[in-house]
């Protein structure tokens, strides 16, 4: 088992005659991965490195049978793309585009809760996710993670998302499945939608949590953990000497109060049964005493 | 992008946002001109970015023209919490009858708009939502319906405000949530929003913090550009794409990923030293952004050593080592380099590298060594 993703998962690339679409959508076939066409409108019967394209999303389903897409378009296309992917039926859609606004984030988040319930979507501005040995959708170096788990990872955070990936790799220690959830204001899939997904998936045995400073959601994921979660946490939160974020006026301290600052979230962590790390290396390190153990 | 008060008056007024009459000004003679054109009394305001400008004597009244003049001099000049007041705002005085607060933001948890008004404004809000939440009104909006005026005239009486300012207040929120949507703001707050004495309702203060995400469906924006930053160095770090933000450390950090820098500046600290900098030079970068990360650091007087923490995904840490060696081919760099790199193209990055490696170009194995490392050189 894995989460959200495995060796059945059939990928669409939205994007794929891009130059970063191609980039990383062979890059995902070559790892294993089930790519079964791409989409450019207007480009529909071209093929990229055998990958047939279409010109939609619901054209590309009706020929494949996909069930995923990768949406690889810039910030200014990719919500259309995210959406025409859920109208096509598409039950998990991975948005890697950063530099989306936050209220084309905020409409698109709420058009898929409302119209299409069927669809999840992680990111946007997310590396991705990777089921070690099985799928790869997003831009993570395949050979970092290692098949076998039993650690799941989610992160909100791209390049230590592969830190981490490397970090227990590096011990032999493999990964179920890799989330990046991303760090934009409004995420498709949070922390504890991919907690709950681990609690219950049989071949996760540990979580490792990777947070940032800003926002509330990893307490929040404290108290669910809290709550419910019954297998083994490791936790990083970036940013314990990072200078004071902008505070976004009276309203941000209004709505967040003393959350946001890391020391608050690591709190939270470790009131929750959490194990917390103070650096990325000193959280692998855990992980390994913690998979040694089970 | 956080405006001034100035810019973020003038940008909710393009949404019929009511704000009193008045102007920006950067010398005395200019505020005089624009106190003249308003009429007395008239407020003298220092626009910094930063609170407690009242109680810093940067916000006056003047009665006439020498009053203006004066409260132009003392203000015009002055350092408010690290910051100099550049420019003045000048504007009509009003007759205040009560002093609100208003404000449209995201709520993240929710993933919906959040708007708080509340009938106690003025400079001690957030003791307010400290001591006194009952007193704030909050209204969940929906991103895809929006706010219209009969929810807002709803809200105006659940928020206990003044009969009176009921039709401006209501109309007010409407034209500001359209600001804060349309816009393509991350907030829009007024504080004080006042009811004036012959029942106008004012926008006498406003912060607007810009979604720099949107700013290319915003080509007016492009005016702020150049009162952004102050700092030479932040500003240079822009122009090449970069987040740059300084602090008073010895160890000059460059990293690829927000979370990464930012464990960069952990792990530093835990190594026993302090951080000169935060510079993400975000995904994708090349050889280019790499050499000017490099550049923009290397003018800074305080960095003893410099870290690059590079672990490559759509970044190609090839491209990384190729900006290093440009950078060190076009400027001498005043402080040894301590890289660790890891990811996509690692080994080829490595390579690249090795015959140049020496006691000023420093090659690392782990995140924790290369820490430990531009440490000690900094010392």
């Amino acid at each position: 088992m894995a989460i959200f993703v495995d060796e059945t998962t059939l990928v669409v690339v939205q994007g794929l005659t891009g130059s970063q679409g191609r980039f990383h959508g062979v890059r995902n076939r070559d790892y294993g991965t089930k790519v079964v066409g791409g989409v450019t409108p207007g480009k529909g019967g071209e093929d990229v490195e055998g990958i047939p394209v279409f010109d939609s999303v619901k054209e590309a389903v009706a020929e494949t049978g996909a069930t995923a897409s990768f949406v690889c378009v810039p910030p200014r296309a990719a919500v259309a793309a995210i959406l025409e992917a859920a109208d096509a039926g598409i039950e998990f859609v991975v948005c890697i585009t950063e530099g989306i606004p936050a209220h084309d984030e905020a409409r698109c988040y709420n058009q898929l809760v409302t119209t299409y319930p069927g669809t999840r979507l992680l990111g946007p501005n997310c590396p991705g996710i990777i089921s070690p040995g099985r799928c790869n959708i997003g831009i993570t170096s395949g050979e970092i993670a290692r098949p076998g788990g039993p650690v799941g990872i989610v992160s909100r955070s791209g390049t230590l998302t592969y830190q981490a990936l490397h970090e227990l790799s590096a011990q032999g220690v493999g990964q179920t499945t890799c989330v990046g959830i991303g760090g934009d204001p409004v995420p498709g899939t949070n922390f504890i939608e991919c907690l709950a997904a681990f609690e219950d998936d049989d071949e996760t045995g540990a979580v490792m949590l990777i947070g940032e400073i800003g926002g509330s959601e990893e307490e929040r994921a404290a108290e669910w953990i809290k709550a419910h979660m019954t297998k083994p946490v490791v936790a990083y939160i970036a940013g314990v000497t990072a200078p004071p974020g902008r505070r976004m006026g009276h309203a941000g301290a209004i709505i967040s109060g003393s959350q946001g600052t890391a020391q608050a979230k690591m709190d939270a962590l470790a009131d929750a049964g959490v194990l917390v790390a103070r650096n990325p290396t000193e959280a692998g390190e855990r992980m390994v005493d913690v998979v040694r153990g089970i | 992008m956080d405006l001034f008060e100035y810019q973020g008056k003038r940008y909710v007024a393009r949404f019929d946002v009511p704000v009193p009459a008045g102007g920006v000004a950067a010398t005395v003679d200019e505020a005089v001109g624009v106190a003249r054109r308003v009429g007395y009394p008239c407020v003298v305001k220092a626009q910094v970015r930063v609170g407690g400008r009242g109680k810093a004597g940067g916000v006056r009244v003047a009665g006439d023209e020498a009053e203006a003049r004066g409260c132009a001099e003392a203000i015009l000049g002055m350092e408010i919490k690290g910051h100099t007041v550049h420019r003045v705002w000048v504007e009509r005085a009003s007759e205040i009858a009560a002093e609100y607060y208003a404000s449209f933001t995201l709520d993240r948890p929710n993933k919906v708009y959040l708007g708080m008004l509340s009938a106690k404004g003025g400079v001690e809000i957030e003791e307010v939502a400290e001591h006194d939440p009952a007193a704030i009104a909050r209204r969940s909006i929906d991103p895809l319906v929006g706010l219209d005026e009969p929810t807002a005239r709803a809200w105006v009486e659940a928020a206990g405000l003044d009969a009176a300012a009921l039709d401006g207040a209501a109309r007010l929120l409407c034209a500001l949530y359209r600001c804060y949507d349309e816009g393509d703001c991350d907030l829009a707050e007024i504080n004080p929003l006042v009811l004036t004495t012959d029942g106008r309702v004012l926008a006498l203060d406003a912060k607007v913090t810009l979604d720099d995400n949107a700013a290319f469906r915003h080509p007016e924006w492009a005016e702020y550009a150049a009162t952004e930053t102050e700092d030479p160095r932040e500003r240079l770090a822009r122009e090449r794409g970069l987040t740059y933000i300084g602090l008073d450390g010895t160890v000059g950090i460059i990293a690829n990923g927000a979370g990464l820098a930012m464990s960069t500046l952990d792990v530093v600290n835990q190594a026993g030293g302090s951080a000169a900098n935060f510079l993400d030079i975000g995904g994708g970068a090349n050889a280019d952004v790499m050499a000017a990360a490099l550049e923009v650091i290397n003018t800074d007087s305080k960095v003893r050593s410099i870290l690059v923490n590079i672990f490559g995904g759509i970044t190609r840490v090839d491209d990384v080592a190729r900006g290093v060696l440009a950078a060190l081919d076009r400027v001498e760099i005043a402080s040894p380099i301590v890289l660790r790199l890891d990811g996509t193209n690692a080994a080829a990055g490595r390579e690249l590298l090795e015959p140049h490696l020496s006691d000023r170009l420093i090659a690392a194995p782990t995140m924790l060594a290369a820490a430990a490392r531009a440490v000690e050189l900094a010392v």
